[in-house]
């Protein structure tokens, strides 16, 4: 890819989330890109304005969960001229198929953007044991 | 209705006028708001890439963009009269060649927008931020556009 293409504009994905909001506000899902090799699986999501401290990572029964707070953006006195985006909480899930070494998560924060490293748990059945002569 | 195109020349006096025109739909439009008790103004589709918010305070405007995974030095600003230009490109570095992805929502690529602010602002006055990946431009406005305080003199 060397022609790099030019970016749409488009607005943010609002959801509905019924039930589980317990503060006013609106919830966007962030975009991800997910990947994997065979060691590990690696997820990464834009969520601009959230701070390392605001930013929760749940992985239970296979589902992974993330949300994330943004503080409001103006200062006080500030009044509205053009408004294109808001901001509120952000918060996705998904169900992992493969088992995770829990303990190996890795988590980074950088510029917006998180960089989640699930490192995959070696199963049992690829060990080899060797037979010793008696 | 805040954005400009490149195309055209800024001494080209229609260009004016319909900035003033749309100045005057806008304005028109935060009247209605605030007839129907709505707070500020409405959510708009972004023109283009990126959103944009603006705001204002007594002294300055303050042009808010989102570009998560973006550096400083990918980001290229440019006042020019009322107008703010924000041009850049967003890169998404490869992760190997021995990836396999199941999703793949995030973009790159390059993306050049101009926003026209509501008044006068002092070109040399700006200030700009990038916090974890959101884009702050504070710009002064001019002495022109300030609301001025008029003390009442009893005589």
């Amino acid at each position: 890819m060397t022609e790099s293409k030019e970016l749409q504009a488009k607005a943010k994905h609002e959801v509905a989330t019924a039930g589980e909001q317990t503060r006013p506000g609106p919830v966007f899902t962030p975009e991800v890109d997910i990947f994997e090799t065979d060691e590990e699986l690696t997820l990464l999501a834009d969520m601009p304005g959230v701070t390392a401290d605001d930013v929760a990572i749940d992985l239970n029964d296979g589902v992974l969960t993330l949300s994330g707070d943004v503080k409001p953006l103006e200062g006080p006195g500030e009044t509205d001229v053009l408004v294109e985006f808001e901001t509120g909480r952000y918060h996705r899930q998904f169900a992992l198929s493969d088992a995770i070494d829990q303990d190996k998560i890795d988590a980074k924060l950088e510029d917006g953007v998180l960089r989640l490293t699930l490192p995959k748990a070696r199963k049992a059945v690829s060990r080899q044991i060797a037979v010793k002569a008696g | 209705m805040l954005t400009r195109n490149m195309f055209g020349l800024p001494s080209m006096g229609w260009r004016n006028t319909l900035a003033d025109l749309e100045n005057l739909t806008r304005r028109m439009e935060l009247l209605t708001d605030a007839m129907l008790g709505r707070p500020g103004a409405r959510l708009m589709m972004p023109k283009a890439f990126p959103a944009i918010n603006i705001t204002e305070d007594k002294d300055k405007y303050y042009v808010r963009a989102e570009l998560p995974g973006m550096k400083a030095e990918d980001i290229n600003l440019e006042v020019f009269g009322r107008n703010l230009a924000i041009t850049g490109e967003r890169k998404i570095p490869s992760e190997g060649e021995n990836v396999r992805y199941h999703r793949r929502e995030r973009e790159a690529g390059r993306f050049s927008r101009i926003v026209t602010l509501p008044g006068d602002v002092d070109a040399d006055s700006v200030d700009a931020k990038l916090v974890n990946g959101l884009l702050t431009v504070a710009i002064a406005k001019s002495a022109a556009a300030k609301a001025k305080q008029i003390t009442v003199k009893a005589s």
